[in-house]
C-alpha cells in the first residue's frame, strides 16, 4: 500500500498539541509574549481612537456644515487649521458687509453676525460678569438653540438696536433664582434690556458656555461696546450647496466689498475637524506602530524557542525521517506548533486588549475608546505571520537534518 | 530485491579519510534472514543506514525493489522508507510523550492513513506483541523489553518488505533479548526480510546468512545450514 497523501492536517494539529502540552514552559512563554504584543496593539490603538473620537465630538458641538468668516488674513486659507488668534485686521467686517453678503450669496441660507464681549450685568441688585453675544435670530437656527420660556431674538433689521435679550439658564439662576425672569429688565453698562427668553440647557457654542451668557441684537452690542467691527460671521449654506464653492464666492464678495483687499479669513470648521481627525489618526497609527514593536520582539522569542525545541528534539527528527517523514513534513510539524501557539496568543491578546478597552470606557465614559478593526486584524495577522516567518529558519534546519546524524543526537 | 553495486561511503575525520564502505556489492532476496557482524567501525552500521535509505552513497548504485535509489529526490526516498523499510534501533527511539499505541501509530499517521485503519492495525499489532494492557503507557513506564517490542511493532505496522535491526538486543538483559529475537525471527518466518547488525557472534550465528564486515568490505558471506 502506498499513501501519497502524507500526514493529515488533523493529525498534525494533534501531534503539535501534544508537544505544546509537554513543553509547558516554552508554550507559556510564547503564549504570554504574543498575548502582550497583540493586547498592547489593541489597547494603544483604542487609546488613540478614543482621543480622536473625543476631539471629534468636541468639534461636532461647534457645528458642522458651516462657514465662519473672521477679520484678518491668514496665509494658508486653503486647508483649515486654527484661525488667527486675534483680529488685528486692517479693516473690520461691518454690518453693511453682512447685509451685502445676504444680497449676493445665493448659496447661503443664513448669514449671522457675531460680536462678543464681557460686561457686568445686574438685576435684582445682584451683579455678574457675563459674556455678551451680539447676533440675530438666524444664529438660533444655526446653533440649534432652544429657549426654555419666552422667545428668541426678534428677526429685525441688523442696524436696529432693540433693548431686548435672551439670557442663559445659569445667568437666570444667579440673578433671579426661582423667580420669573422673562419680562424683567437687565442692566448692562448704562443701558437696560428687557429679558425676552431663557436658553435651554447647557447651550454650548464654539467653546462658549452660553448658559453663562447673554444674547442681544448685534446693533445693541455695538452700542454697548462702542465698536463697529464684527467678531465673526457665521454662514449656513442652503441644503446640498457646495461649501467650498460658497466659500470662494464669499471670499470674492469680501474682496469686492473691501476694495480688492483680501483681509478676511473664511474657515470650514468641518475641515478643521478633518485636520484634527488626521492628526489623531496619525497618532493612533504611531502608538499602534510602537506597540507593534512588541510583536516583533515576540517574533524573535518564537524564533529562539523554536531553535531550542529543534535542538532538544534532534533524535525525534531523525526518527520521524526514518519512519518516512519527508523534509516538508518535518518542517510543517514545527511550523504548525509555532503557528498554533501564535494563534492562541493572538486570541488571548484580543481578549485582553478588548478587556482593557472596556475598562477604559468604564473609567472614562466620555472618551469613546475602541480598537479599530484594522488594528485587530493587523495584529492577529502579524502574530500568525511572525509565527510562520520566525519559525521558518529553525524549522527548516530541523527538516534538513541528516537522519543518521539526528538519530545519533548530532545536529548537522 | 536489494542490489548494491560498488557502494562507497567515506567520512573525513580531521585530515584522515575513512572509507566506511569501500565498494560493497551485495544482493539480498526477499525473505532472507541475514546477520551482519564485524568489529566497531567496520562499516556495518553504515551499510544498514545505506540500505535503509538514511544515508546516501558517494559512489555506486543501489536498487530497491526495481527502483534505482541513488539520485532520487529526498521526498521519494522518504516515501520508500515509509512503506518498504522498518527500523529497529538499539536505543528504541520511542517518542517519550506518546503512549505505546501512539508510537506504533506514528508511521501510519505520517503516511496519512485513515484513523479506522490505523486503529485496526494497532490493535492487531498490540495483540501480537502481547502489549494490549500496556497500550496506554508512556515509554518511561515500560520495561526495556517492552519498549523494544513497541519499537518493533512500530517498524512493521506499515507492513514493510525489509526489517533493519541495529543491535536490537544491545540494551536488553538476556531474557528480554531472547524474547525480542524470537519476535524478530517470527516476523521473518512470516515473510519479512530481516537484516540484523550485531557484534554478538552467538546472536549472529542464528541467521541463515551471515556476513562479516571488516574495513568497509565484506570479509565473508556464508549460508548456514538450517539449525
Amino acid at each position: 500500500m502506498s499513501n501519497q497523501a502524507g500526514i493529515r492536517w488533523g493529525d498534525s494539529v494533534l501531534f503539535a498539541l501534544v508537544v505544546l502540552r509537554r513543553y509547558r514552559f516554552r508554550t507559556g512563554m510564547m503564549l504570554l509574549a504574543m498575548t502582550l504584543a497583540v493586547g498592547s496593539v489593541i489597547a494603544f490603538t483604542a487609546l488613540g481612537e478614543g482621543a480622536r473620537g473625543f476631539v471629534r465630538n468636541e468639534f461636532a458641538s461647534m457645528g458642522t456644515n458651516l462657514l465662519v468668516a473672521m477679520p484678518g488674513r491668514k496665509e494658508t486659507t486653503g486647508g483649515g487649521g486654527p484661525p488667527p488668534a486675534t483680529g488685528t485686521a486692517a479693516r473690520d467686517i461691518t454690518l453693511a458687509d453682512v447685509k451685502a453678503l445676504r444680497e449676493r450669496l445665493r448659496g447661503a441660507d443664513i448669514i449671522s453676525p457675531l460680536m462678543a464681549g464681557k460686561i457686568e450685568v445686574s438685576a435684582n441688585s445682584r451683579a455678574r460678569d457675563v459674556m455678551i453675544l451680539g447676533t440675530d435670530a438666524g444664529y438660533f437656527t444655526v446653533r440649534n438653540l432652544q429657549v426654555l420660556n419666552g422667545e428668541i431674538l426678534p428677526a429685525i433689521d441688523l442696524e436696529l438696536a432693540q433693548p431686548v435679550c435672551v439670557i442663559g439658564s445659569k445667568v437666570r439662576d444667579e440673578l433671579f433664582g426661582n423667580q420669573q425672569a422673562v419680562g424683567e429688565w437687565l442692566r448692562m453698562g448704562d443701558r437696560r434690556f428687557r429679558i425676552i427668553g431663557v436658553l435651554a440647557g447647557k447651550a454650548d457654542a464654539s467653546g462658549f458656555d452660553l448658559s453663562d451668557g447673554v444674547l442681544v441684537p448685534v446693533a445693541s452690542t455695538q452700542m454697548l461696546f462702542n465698536r463697529q467691527g464684527l467678531f465673526r460671521v457665521i454662514v449656513q449654506p442652503r441644503p446640498h450647496y457646495n461649501l467650498d464653492k460658497l466659500r470662494d464666492e464669499m471670499l470674492a464678495a469680501f474682496r469686492e466689498l473691501h476694495q480688492g483687499e483680501e483681509d478676511v479669513t473664511v474657515v470650514k470648521p468641518d475641515s478643521m475637524l478633518q485636520t484634527f481627525d488626521q492628526i489623531f489618526g496619525a497618532l493612533t497609527l504611531a502608538v499602534g506602530a510602537i506597540a507593534a514593536i512588541s510583536l516583533l520582539v515576540a517574533g524573535v522569542l518564537v524564533m529562539n524557542l523554536t531553535w531550542i525545541s529543534v535542538s532538544q528534539r534532534t533524535k525525534e527528527i531523525g526518527l520521524l525521517k526514518a519512519l518516512g517523514a519527508s523534509h516538508t513534513q518535518v518542517r510543517r510539524l514545527f511550523l504548525l506548533e509555532s503557528v498554533l501557539l501564535c494563534a492562541a496568543g493572538a486570541v488571548c491578546g484580543v481578549l485582553v486588549g478588548e478587556l482593557l478597552v472596556l475598562l477604559g470606557r468604564l473609567l472614562w465614559p466620555t472618551v469613546p475608546f475602541a480598537a479599530p478593526a484594522w488594528a485587530v486584524v493587523f495584529s492577529v495577522l502579524v502574530a500568525l505571520f511572525s509565527g510562520l516567518l520566525f519559525a521558518w529558519l529553525p524549522a527548516s534546519r530541523a527538516a534538513r537534518q541528516q537522519p543518521v546524524d539526528a538519530l545519533a543526537g548530532r545536529t548537522t | 530485491m536489494i542490489s548494491l553495486r560498488g557502494i562507497t561511503r567515506q567520512f573525513t575525520l580531521g585530515d584522515e579519510i575513512v572509507r566506511a564502505l569501500d565498494g560493497v556489492d551485495l544482493d539480498i532476496a526477499a525473505g532472507e534472514y541475514i546477520s551482519v557482524m564485524g568489529p566497531s567501525g567496520s562499516g556495518k552500521s553504515t551499510l544498514l543506514n545505506m540500505i535503509g535509505l538514511l544515508d546516501t552513497p558517494d559512489a555506486g548504485s543501489y536498487t530497491l525493489a526495481g527502483t534505482e535509489t541513488v539520485g532520487l529526490p529526498e521526498e521519494a526516498r522518504a516515501r520508500l522508507r515509509a512503506v518498504r523499510i522498518g527500523f529497529v534501533f538499539q536505543a528504541y527511539h520511542l517518542i517519550p510523550r506518546l503512549t505505546a499505541r501512539e508510537n506504533i501509530e506514528l508511521p501510519m499517521v505520517l503516511a496519512g492513513m485513515a484513523p479506522q485503519e490505523r486503529r485496526r492495525r494497532c490493535d492487531d499489532i498490540l495483540q501480537r506483541l502481547n502489549l494490549v494492557e500496556r497500550a496506554g503507557h508512556l515509554p518511561q513506564q515500560l520495561s526495556g523489553g517492552q519498549r523494544q517490542r513497541v519499537a518493533i511493532g512500530r517498524a512493521v505496522v506499515m507492513k514493510p518488505e525489509i526489517l533493519l535491526a541495529d543491535e536490537p538486543t544491545g540494551n536488553l538483559d538476556s531474557r528480554s533479548g531472547r524474547e525480542v529475537m524470537a519476535l524478530l525471527e517470527e516476523l521473518n518466518a512470516s515473510g519479512i526480510t530481516l537484516l540484523m547488525v550485531t557484534h554478538d557472534t552467538v546472536l549472529g550465528a542464528r541467521a541463515r546468512r551471515q556476513i562479516v564486515f571488516g574495513d568497509g568490505r565484506i570479509v565473508s558471506d556464508t549460508l548456514a545450514a538450517p539449525a
